[in-house]
C-alpha cells in the first residue's frame, strides 16, 4: 500500500487491473465476432447464453456440488444446446427473410431469455460459488502490485480459445465450409456442403464460448443475476466492433484496449470517472463513423 | 387462416381479461404498491413488500371494507418507476400507493403521482428531494442529511477517523446524495476542509471497481464512505480486500440486504452502515406484534424494510381511517396531520416536508450476521 504512492507502482497496479478487465471483454468479444463474421448476424442473445452458463454451474455446485471440471463441461455442453435451439427456433425459420428481421428476433430472443431468467431464477441476486483458490483474498503480489488470481486465468484461456478457434477455422474441413458459408451461402450448398448443419455448428460454438465467457465473468465478478448479460453483451459488442467485426483477433485486440481505456481514464481522470461507460460507447460511435471497418477489419465486400 | 384469427382472439383475451378486476370491485378499497421485485434493487423491493403484505394480511379492513393491494414490479428502472405508478393510477384505481425503495425510483414516480393526484407513502426512499417538492408524497423513514451526520460521527467518534474518502454510483440519486451529505457532516465535524480526500464515481451496472479502489487507496483515508447498492457494494468490498486494501468501509441503509453477507462473505465483515431499524434495538411495544407475526409468518428475524414496509401501510390505513372515506385527496389531508403514531419502526411524526423525524440504528457485520451496534437519536 505504501508503494501506492508512487506513480509507476500506482500505474503497474492500474495496469494489471486493466488487463484482467481487458482479457474478460476480448474473451466474450470474440463469441459475439465469431457468429458474426461467418453469418452476418449479430447475436443479440449472446450475452444471455453467458448469464445461462453462469446459472448452470450455479446450481451445478450448490445443488449438486459437482467437481469444478464437470460442473464447467456441463454448463459449456447446456449452453451450446442452448445455443443450437436458439438457432433452430428464432433464426432459421428467418434465413430467406431481410437481415433486418433477423436482428430484430435476436432482439427477442434476448428479452425472452431475460424475463425468463428472472421467472425461473428469480430476481435477486446470487453469489456465484468459487473454488478455493479464486476466492476472496486470493491475489498474488508481484513487487507493489497486487492481482487477483482470476487475472492469471483468463487471458490464458482467451489466448487459447482464440487459437483453438483460428484452428478450426482455417484448417479444419468444418472450418473450411464456414468460410464458405460466409462468402456465399447459395454457392456453398451447391457445393455440397449441408449449411444447415455449418450454421448450427457455428452457433454451438459461439454459444461454447459465451459459455466459458459467462463461467470467467462470474468467476471475476461473483454476483449473478438474470440480467448480468446486458452490460457484458454491450460493451463485448463495443469490443468486436472496435477490433474490427467478424475478425476474431481484431475482437481480442478491441476487448483489451476497452479495458485499458476504461481503467485508464479512472487513474488518471478521477473526477470524470462516472463516464466511464459513456466512454465506452464514445469508442463505437467514433469507430463507426471514422472506420466502420474498425482496427484490423478488411473491407469486407457488402454481399447484395 | 380461421385458427389464425382464433389464435389472434385468445391472446386478445389474455391480455385484456386480467385487466378487468381493475374496472369492477368497486366496493373495495385498492391500494397500489410499486417496488422493485426484479433488476438491481430487488431483494429491497422484495423485503418491503413482505411487510407490506403481513400488514394486509393482520389488517385486512378499513372502514368495513376489504382492502386489496395491487402489487407492480418497478424492475429497478425510473422510466418503469413511472409507468408503474400510472398503471396503478389508471388501471387499478387506487386510492393510494406505497412505495418504493430506491429513491430515484420514488423520484420518478412521485412526478406521475402528483399529476393525477394519488397520495404516496415511501417506505424508504430517503433522499429529501422524494418529498420536496411534491404534496403527495409522504415517507415512514428518516432522510438523508440525517443519516449522513451519522455516518460521519460514528466515523468520527467511534473510528477516530481524521480522513475520508467516498465511492459512489453516480446514477443513484440515493448515493449522490447521502454521500454529499456525508461529506459536509464530515467537513463540518472535523472542522478541516481537506478531511473529505477524494470522490469517485461508478455507474449501474459497473462490476468493476479496481479503478476506483486503487486510486482511493492511494489517498490513504481513513474510512472509505460508499453508499450504493447492496450487490455492488459487496462486489466493491471484496475486490478491495483481494486487493489488500484494509481501510473500513462504511455505508447506508440499503446494505441491509441478507445478499450483501452472501455476495461479500468474509470481506464485508466490519462493514458497518446506519438503517431504519433493528429487531436486536430496545424493543418498542407496537413493534411486539409485527415482529411475532412476521417471525411466524417467514420464521426469520424481520429487517428495516420489512417494518417500513408495514407502517407505511398501516399509516395509510389509519388515514383512511381518520378521513372516514377512502378518497384520495382526503387521505392525502389525513395523511399531512399524522402525528404521534405508533408504528412497528417508532413513533411516526410527518414533519412540514411530509418526512417522519426517527432515530436510525447502526449496524455492522458480524460473523455472518448484522449485529446491532448503537441508536442514534435525531440531532
Amino acid at each position: 500500500m505504501e508503494a501506492l504512492r508512487l506513480p509507476i507502482a500506482m500505474f503497474l497496479q492500474h495496469l494489471a487491473n486493466a488487463i484482467s478487465l481487458g482479457s474478460l471483454y476480448a474473451l466474450v468479444a470474440i463469441g459475439y465476432t465469431m457468429v458474426y463474421g461467418i453469418l452476418r448476424l449479430i447475436n443479440f442473445a449472446h450475452g444471455d447464453l453467458l448469464m445461462l452458463a453462469a446459472y448452470v454451474v450455479y446450481y451445478s455446485q450448490g445443488m449438486f456440488h459437482l467437481p469444478w471440471p464437470v460442473s464447467i463441461s456441463l454448463s459449456v455442453v447446456v449452453t451450446m444446446c442452448l445455443g443450437i435451439v436458439v438457432e433452430r427456433a428464432a433464426y432459421r425459420p428467418l434465413r430467406d427473410s431481410p437481415r433486418t428481421t433477423i436482428l430484430i428476433s435476436a432482439i427477442g430472443v434476448s428479452f425472452l431469455v431475460e424475463n425468463l431468467g428472472l421467472v425461473v431464477f428469480g430476481g435477486r441476486p446470487q453469489s456465484f460459488p468459487l473454488p478455493r483458490f479464486l476466492d476472496i483474498g486470493s491475489a498474488t503480489q508481484i513487487g507493489s502490485v497486487t492481482v487477483e488470481n482470476i487475472t492469471f486465468a483468463i487471458p490464458v484461456v482467451t489466448l487459447a480459445l482464440l487459437y483453438a478457434l483460428l484452428y478450426i477455422v482455417h484448417k479444419t474441413k468444418t472450418g473450411m465450409a464456414m468460410r464458405a458459408v460466409a462468402r456465399d451461402v447459395d454457392t456453398a450448398r451447391l457445393m455440397g456442403i449441408d449449411v444447415d448443419r455449418i450454421i448450427a455448428t457455428t452457433f454451438a460454438l459461439g454459444s461454447a464460448l459465451a459459455a466459458v465467457g459467462g463461467i470467467m465473468w462470474a468467476m471475476k465478478f461473483p454476483q449473478i443475476n438474470p440480467l448480468m448479460g446486458m452490460m457484458p453483451g454491450m460493451k463485448c459488442f463495443i469490443a468486436a466492433v472496435f477490433g474490427g467485426i467478424g475478425n476474431v483477433s481484431g475482437a481480442v485486440a478491441g476487448g483489451f484496449i476497452l479495458g485499458v481505456a476504461e481503467i485508464m481514464i479512472v487513474a488518471f481522470l478521477p473526477a470524470i470517472s462516472g463516464y466511464r461507460d459513456a466512454f465506452a460507447f464514445i469508442i463505437l460511435i467514433g469507430t463507426l463513423l471514422l472506420r466502420p471497418t474498425g482496427l484490423v477489419g478488411e473491407k469486407a465486400a457488402e454481399k447484395v | 387462416m380461421r385458427s389464425n384469427k382464433l389464435i389472434a382472439i385468445l391472446v386478445l383475451l389474455a391480455v385484456f381479461v386480467p385487466l378487468l378486476p381493475g374496472c369492477i370491485g368497486g366496493g373495495d378499497v385498492n391500494i397500489g404498491v410499486y417496488e422493485p421485485m426484479t433488476g438491481s434493487s430487488a431483494a429491497g423491493g422484495q423485503m418491503t413488500y413482505e411487510g407490506i403484505q403481513l400488514a394486509n394480511e393482520l389488517f385486512p379492513e378499513v372502514l368495513g371494507k376489504k382492502v386489496r393491494l395491487f402489487l407492480e414490479d418497478n424492475k429497478t428502472d425510473k422510466s418503469e418507476a413511472a409507468n408503474a405508478v400510472a398503471r396503478l393510477i389508471d388501471q387499478k384505481k387506487v386510492v393510494a400507493i406505497i412505495g418504493s425503495y430506491g429513491s430515484s425510483l420514488s423520484i420518478a414516480g412521485g412526478n406521475v403521482a402528483k399529476t393525477k393526484q394519488i397520495p404516496v407513502v415511501g417506505c424508504s426512499p430517503t433522499n429529501p428531494l422524494v418529498t420536496k417538492g411534491n404534496d403527495f408524497y409522504f415517507r415512514v423513514c428518516f432522510i438523508d442529511p440525517f443519516q449522513g451526520r451519522v455516518m460521519a460521527k460514528y466515523a468520527i467518534d467511534n473510528l477516530k477517523a481524521k480522513t475520508a474518502a467516498i465511492i459512489k454510483n453516480v446514477q443513484d440519486d440515493y448515493a449522490v446524495g447521502l454521500a454529499n451529505y456525508f461529506k459536509e457532516a464530515f467537513i463540518s465535524l472535523t472542522k478541516d476542509p481537506k478531511a473529505v480526500l477524494g470522490e469517485l464515481e461508478y455507474n449501474t451496472g459497473d462490476q468493476d471497481f479496481t479503478a476506483q479502489l486503487t486510486k482511493t487507496a492511494s489517498l490513504k483515508p481513513d474510512v472509505i464512505f460508499a453508499p450504493g447498492n447492496y450487490g455492488d457494494s459487496a462486489l466493491m468490498i471484496r475486490q478491495a480486500r483481494t486487493l489488500r486494501i484494509t481501510v473500513p468501509f462504511l455505508g447506508g441503509d440499503t446494505w441491509e440486504a441478507p445478499e450483501f453477507m452472501s455476495i461479500g462473505k468474509e470481506a464485508v465483515e466490519g462493514a458497518t452502515f446506519s438503517t431504519h431499524y433493528s429487531v436486536q434495538a430496545a424493543p418498542i411495544d407496537a413493534s411486539k406484534k409485527f415482529v411475532d407475526a412476521y417471525k411466524k409468518k417467514f420464521n426469520k428475524d424481520p429487517n428495516a424494510f420489512a417494518a417500513l414496509g408495514y407502517d407505511a401501510y398501516m399509516v395509510i390505513l389509519e388515514a383512511i381511517r381518520v378521513a372516514g372515506k377512502a378518497e384520495p385527496l382526503a387521505i392525502k389531508d389525513a395523511l399531512v396531520k399524522t402525528k404521534g403514531f405508533k408504528g412497528a419502526t417508532g413513533t411516526i411524526t410527518m414533519d412540514a416536508n411530509r418526512d417522519a423525524n426517527k432515530s436510525a440504528v447502526i449496524l455492522q457485520v458480524k460473523g455472518g450476521k448484522f449485529q446491532y451496534l448503537t441508536t442514534v437519536e435525531p440531532f
